[in-house]
C-alpha cells in the first residue's frame, strides 16, 4: 500500500527524461557489451577445460604447481616494485623544479618530459639494446653484465613511465596554499622543515596515485619485457606465450586474471586516495608562487637536464637506428630501413591501418563517450542504470589491456556469439581501443560537464527546448576543448597501444604497433626502430596541431569565458 | 516519361548482367583452401593456380601454421577446408593419421622427390617445398674470442660458445620445433635431452620467431645462432660477416605440403589443383620463396645457399613429429624455461 502511495506522489516522467533514459539504456547495453560481458567471459574461460567443461579450480591449482609460471608472478612483482622505487622520487623532484623553483625554459623541460609518451613501450628497450646489448655502445659501461633481463626491462620502464608519474606529480604539487609556506615562515621553520611538513603532506594523496599507476603500468606492460626481457619471463610476456605460441587458452585466462589482481587493487586504493584528496585546499586558498633560492634552483636546473638530456638520447638512439645500413659493421646512414615492404609484407601498410584506426577511435570516442558522460550527468532518476553505467565506466582504468584483448578473444570468437562477424575486422580494433581507455576520456568529460552550470538545461526546460537541442546548441560548444582533449588522447594512445590489440589484428588490420613488434621479433631491428619512429612523428605532429588549435581557433571561440 | 522507360532499361540491363555474371560464376568451382603461406604469397598462388585451372577459384583462409591445424582439427566433424595448400608437413601428415584426408595420385607425382611424398598408395598428401634449420657462425665475433667454427651439432657444447648461442624456443616457433625433433630423432631421446642439456648452457636466449637467431648472429649480438635456413642466406647476401653450416651429423628440416580433405563436395575440382601442386611450374613458383622443392629438375638455392642441403636433412618422421609434439614441448618447457635470468 505504501509502495502505491509511493509512486503517486513520483513526478512523472518528462519526455525529456524518457529521452534521456533510453540513451543511458543505450549506453548501458554497450559498456555492458564492450567492457563487462569480454572480462565475464575471461573468468569463466579460467574455471573450464579446452573442451569447455567445468574443472573448477584445475587451472589454477596447474598455475600454482608449475614452478616456471610462479616465477614469473615473482618476476613482475619485483620489478615493478623497483621501477616505482627509482622513478617516483626522480619524477617527484623534476616535477617540484617544475613547479616550486624558479627555473629557464620549463616550458621546455616539460614538453621533452613528456615525449616517452608519444612512442610505444618497446622504443626505449630498443634503444636500450643499441647502448648496452653486446654489440652497443656502451657495453662497457655494464662491466661484462648483460642488458637483457631484470636490468634492461627496468631500466626501459623507467623512461617509460616517467612521463606518465611526472604529470599526476605536476598536478599534485602546483595545488598549494601560499599561506601554509607563509606561517611556516612566519614561525621560522628551516626549509627542510617546511619541505617534510607541508610540502610533502600537500601532495601525498598524487604521491600514492604516482606509486600506483607506476606499478601498474610495469606490471601490465607487455612491449618492453618481449624485446629486452631475454629468459626473464614477466606475467605479461606468459600471458602472450601461452596463447599465442602455444594456443593454451585456459592458461592464458588463468595468468590475465593475475595480472588483474594487483591492477584492481591499485586502482581501489587510488580511488580511496583520490577521493580523500578532495577537501584538501579551500576556496580562500591562495595559490602558491615560486620564490628564488640561487643554490637549490642551479642544483634542480642541473637535474633537469640530466633527465631532459637522457631522455633526448634514448629518443635520439631509435632515431639514429632507423638509418643505419647494418648495425655495428657498417654505420653508413640510409633510408633503406624506411622501405618497410622488404621487412614485413604488408609495408606500410600497418601505418595507414593505424591512422584510419586511431582516427575512428579518437571521432566515435570523443562523441560517444562525450554524449554518454552527458547522459549520465544530466539526467535524473534511474538511479540503479546510472550508478551500474558510472561504474562500468571508470572499470577499464583498472583492466590491464592484455587482459582486456584476452577477453575480447574469448568473448567475439565464439561461433556462437552473434556479434562474432566483428572479429578480425578492424571495428573491433576501434571499439577495443574506445573500450580500453575509456576512463580517462569519461573523467575529461565529467568534469567539463562539472562546470557548467545546471541552470542551462533548467532555462531551456523552461523555454521548451527539447534537452537534445540544448546539448547540441549550448553544451558542446563550450565544452568543445574537453571534446578534443578526449579526441587527442584517445588518438593517441590508439596510435602506441600494443597490449590490447595484439590478440585481435588480423592479416589486414596489423596496426604500426604491431608491425614494430612483429619486425623486431624476426630479427629486423633497425626497421623496427624505423615503424618506431614514424608512430613518434605522428604522435608529435597530433600534439602540434593541437596545441596550434588551441591557441587559434579554440581561444578565440572561448573568449567570452575571460572577462 | 521516356525518362523512366529509360530507367527500366538500365534495370533490366543490369538484371541481365547479374544473371550472366552469376552463371559464369557458376561454372567455376570455389575451393576453400587452408594455408599458412606468408601473407604476401597468397596473391600469387592464387593467380596462378586459376590460371593453370581455370575452373576453380581459390579462397584463401590463412593463420599461423598453430592457429590453421588447431582450427582445421576442431572441425573436423564437418569440414570446412576443400584442401590444405601450405601447411607444415607434420600436421597434414596428423590429418591423413586420421582419416581426414581424401587419398589420390596427383598426374607427375613420381617425379618429385621421394621425400616429398606421403608414400601411401594412393599418396595422402604431396609435398611442395622444405626449410632447415642451420648453424650461423658470425665470424668476426668468433674471431674476437678465437673460438673454432663449429662444425657438428656436438661442437656447439664447447664451453668456448658459453653465453653466444641463440636458439627459437620450440613451443613458438616451428624451427625451434623442427630443431628439438631432429635431435631426438639423430641422436635417440635420452642421448637427444642430455645434448640440449649440454647445450643450454650455452645458449643465452631463445627466442620467440625463427628467424631472429641468424639476423642476431649476423648482426654480431651473438656469436652463433641456430635458426631458419633463408634468413642466413639473405643476411650473408646482404653482408653480414657469417658462415651457415650444415651440421656433419645432418640438419632437421619441415616441409610444406598439400592434401585434399575427405568428405567435401568438390573432391574432382581439389584434385585438378592436387596435380598443379606436383606440376614443374608450381615448383617453379615455390623456388622464389624456398631453397628447397620437391621437383628434381628446379634448381632453387639462392645466393650464399650451403651447398649439399639436400644431402643433410636427416631422415625425419613427419608421424612422429606430430604424435610426440606436445609431449616433447611439456619435457622442453621444463627443462629450460623459465631461468630466472641469463647466463653470462
Amino acid at each position: 500500500m505504501a509502495l502505491a502511495e509511493a509512486t503517486l506522489v513520483k513526478p512523472k516522467a518528462s519526455s525529456d527524461d524518457i529521452v534521456m533514459r533510453a540513451g543511458i539504456a543505450v549506453v548501458l547495453i554497450l559498456l555492458a557489451l564492450f567492457v563487462a560481458a569480454p572480462l565475464w567471459t575471461l573468468l569463466s574461460k579460467s574455471f573450464h577445460n579446452a573442451d569447455d567443461k567445468w574443472v573448477g579450480l584445475d587451472n589454477y591449482i596447474r598455475y600454482v604447481s608449475t614452478p616456471a609460471l610462479m616465477q614469473s608472478l615473482w618476476n613482475s612483482l619485483w620489478i615493478s616494485l623497483l621501477t616505482t622505487a627509482i622513478v617516483v622520487p626522480l619524477a617527484f623532484v623534476y616535477a617540484y623544479a617544475l613547479t616550486r623553483a624558479m627555473l629557464p625554459g620549463k616550458a621546455l623541460f616539460q614538453a621533452v618530459a613528456l615525449i616517452p609518451i608519444l612512442a610505444p613501450s618497446l622504443l626505449p628497450a630498443m634503444s636500450m639494446i643499441y647502448l648496452f646489448g653486446n654489440q652497443g655502445m656502451l657495453k662497457q659501461l655494464l662491466g661484462g653484465g648483460e642488458i637483457y633481463g631484470a636490468g634492461g626491462i627496468v631500466a626501459s620502464q623507467v623512461f617509460y613511465c616517467f612521463p606518465h608519474v611526472l604529470m599526476i606529480l605536476v598536478t599534485a604539487l602546483s595545488m598549494a596554499d601560499q599561506r601554509l609556506y607563509e606561517a611556516a615562515e612566519a614561525l621560522g621553520a628551516s626549509r627542510w622543515r617546511i619541505f617534510w611538513t607541508v610540502t610533502l603532506p600537500g601532495a601525498r594523496y598524487g604521491l600514492i596515485s604516482a606509486i600506483f599507476v607506476c606499478f601498474t603500468l610495469v606490471l601490465t606492460d607487455f612491449g618492453i619485457a618481449k624485446v629486452i626481457g631475454g629468459q626473464f619471463n614477466v606475467l605479461a610476456t606468459d600471458v602472450y606465450k601461452q596463447v599465442i605460441g602455444q594456443q593454451n587458452f585456459e592458461m592464458g585466462a588463468v595468468v590475465g586474471l593475475i595480472l588483474l589482481a594487483p591492477a584492481v587493487l591499485s586502482f581501489f586504493a587510488d580511488r580511496y586516495a583520490q577521493k580523500r584528496q578532495v577537501s584538501l585546499l579551500s576556496a580562500r586558498a591562495v595559490p602558491y608562487a615560486p620564490k628564488r633560492q640561487r643554490g637549490r634552483d642551479a642544483l634542480l636546473f642541473v637535474f633537469c637536464l640530466v633527465i631532459a638530456g637522457l631522455i633526448l638520447v634514448i629518443i635520439g638512439i631509435a632515431g639514429w637506428a632507423s638509418l643505419i645500413k647494418r648495425w655495428p659493421y657498417n654505420l653508413s646512414l640510409t633510408l633503406a630501413n624506411y622501405d618497410f615492404e622488404n621487412f614485413d609484407p604488408t609495408g606500410w601498410g600497418p601505418l595507414w591501418t593505424s591512422l584510419k584506426m586511431a582516427a575512428l577511435a579518437a571521432a566515435i570516442g570523443a562523441i560517444a563517450i562525450f554524449t554518454a558522460a552527458w547522459l549520465l550527468e544530466k539526467s535524473r532518476g534511474f538511479h540503479l542504470v546510472r550508478n551500474l553505467v558510472q561504474f562500468l565506466a571508470t572499470l577499464p582504468m583498472a583492466v590491464p589491456g592484455l587482459v582486456l584483448g584476452l577477453g575480447y578473444i574469448f568473448f567475439f570468437n565464439s561461433p556462437s556469439n552473434p556479434l562474432n562477424f566483428l572479429y578480425g575486422t578492424l571495428a573491433i580494433l576501434v571499439i577495443n581501443t574506445m573500450a580500453h581507455f575509456y576512463t580517462v576520456a569519461h573523467v575529461t568529460a565529467v568534469t567539463a560537464l562539472k562546470q557548467l552550470d545546471a541552470e542551462f538545461e533548467a532555462v531551456s526546460a523552461s523555454l521548451k527546448v527539447p534537452l537534445p537541442v540544448t546539448f547540441v546548441r549550448v553544451t558542446v560548444p563550450i565544452c568543445l576543448p574537453a571534446i578534443l582533449d578526449i579526441f587527442v588522447y584517445l588518438f593517441a594512445n590508439a596510435m602506441t597501444t600494443v597490449s590490447a590489440v595484439i590478440f585481435l589484428y588480423a592479416a589486414e588490420t596489423k596496426l604500426a604497433s604491431i608491425a614494430v613488434i612483429s619486425m623486431d621479433e624476426s630479427g629486423f631491428n633497425a626497421a623496427a626502430a624505423a615503424m618506431a619512429m614514424c608512430i613518434v612523428f605522428v604522435s608529435l605532429a597530433t600534439r602540434l596541431l593541437h596545441l596550434l588549435l588551441e591557441r587559434t581557433v579554440l581561444a578565440k571561440l572561448q573568449r567570452w569565458r575571460k572577462r | 516519361m521516356m525518362d523512366k522507360m529509360m530507367r527500366g532499361g538500365v534495370a533490366a540491363l543490369a538484371a541481365l548482367a547479374v544473371m550472366a555474371g552469376g552463371t559464369a560464376l557458376a561454372q567455376k568451382v570455389k575451393l576453400t583452401a587452408y594455408t599458412a603461406l606468408e601473407n604476401d604469397q597468397l596473391k600469387i598462388f592464387k593467380d596462378t593456380i586459376e590460371k593453370a585451372v581455370p575452373t576453380v577459384e581459390i579462397s584463401w583462409v590463412r593463420d599461423s601454421t598453430g592457429v590453421i591445424t588447431a582450427r582445421f582439427l576442431a572441425e573436423k566433424a564437418n569440414p570446412q577446408a576443400d584442401i590444405v595448400l601450405g601447411l607444415s608437413g607434420s600436421s597434414v601428415a596428423a590429418f591423413a593419421k586420421q582419416g581426414l584426408l581424401e587419398p589420390y595420385t596427383p598426374k607427375g607425382a613420381a617425379d618429385l622427390k621421394p621425400v616429398f611424398r606421403s608414400g601411401a598408395n594412393p599418396e595422402t598428401w604431396i609435398g611442395m617445398d622444405a626449410y632447415l634449420s642451420v648453424v650461423c657462425f658470425n665470424t668476426v665475433e668468433g674471431g674476437k674470442k678465437n673460438a673454432p667454427k663449429p662444425m657438428s651439432w656436438k661442437d656447439l657444447t664447447n664451453p668456448a660458445y658459453a653465453g653466444s648461442i641463440v636458439m627459437p624456443n620450440p613451443a613458438s616457433s616451428g624451427t625451434g620445433y623442427l630443431t628439438v625433433a631432429a635431435w631426438l630423432q639423430i641422436m635417440g631421446e635420452e642421448a637427444g635431452w642430455k645434448f640440449m642439456d649440454d647445450l643450454h648452457k650455452n645458449v643465452a636466449v631463445y627466442t620467440h620467431s625463427g628467424s631472429a637467431p641468424c639476423v642476431q648472429a649476423a648482426k654480431g649480438e651473438r656469436m652463433i645462432g641456430i635458426g631458419v635456413d633463408m634468413r642466413g642466406a639473405r643476411e650473408k647476401t646482404a653482408g653480414a660477416p657469417i658462415d651457415l653450416i650444415l651440421p656433419k651429423e645432418g640438419a632437421g628440416w619441415e616441409m610444406e605440403v598439400s592434401g585434399i580433405v575427405k568428405g567435401r563436395p568438390n573432391v574432382a575440382a581439389a584434385k585438378l589443383v592436387q596435380d598443379w601442386v606436383a606440376s614443374q611450374g608450381a615448383n617453379e613458383l615455390y623456388g622464389k620463396y624456398y631453397a628447397i622443392v620437391a621437383h628434381p629438375a628446379v634448381k632453387a638455392a639462392p645466393p650464399n645457399y650451403p651447398e649439399g642441403a639436400d644431402k643433410a636433412m636427416v631422415k625425419n618422421d613427419l608421424d612422429w613429429m606430430a604424435t610426440n609434439r606436445d609431449r616433447i614441448l611439456a619435457e622442453w618447457n621444463k627443462r629450460y624455461d623459465g631461468k630466472s635470468a641469463p647466463k653470462n
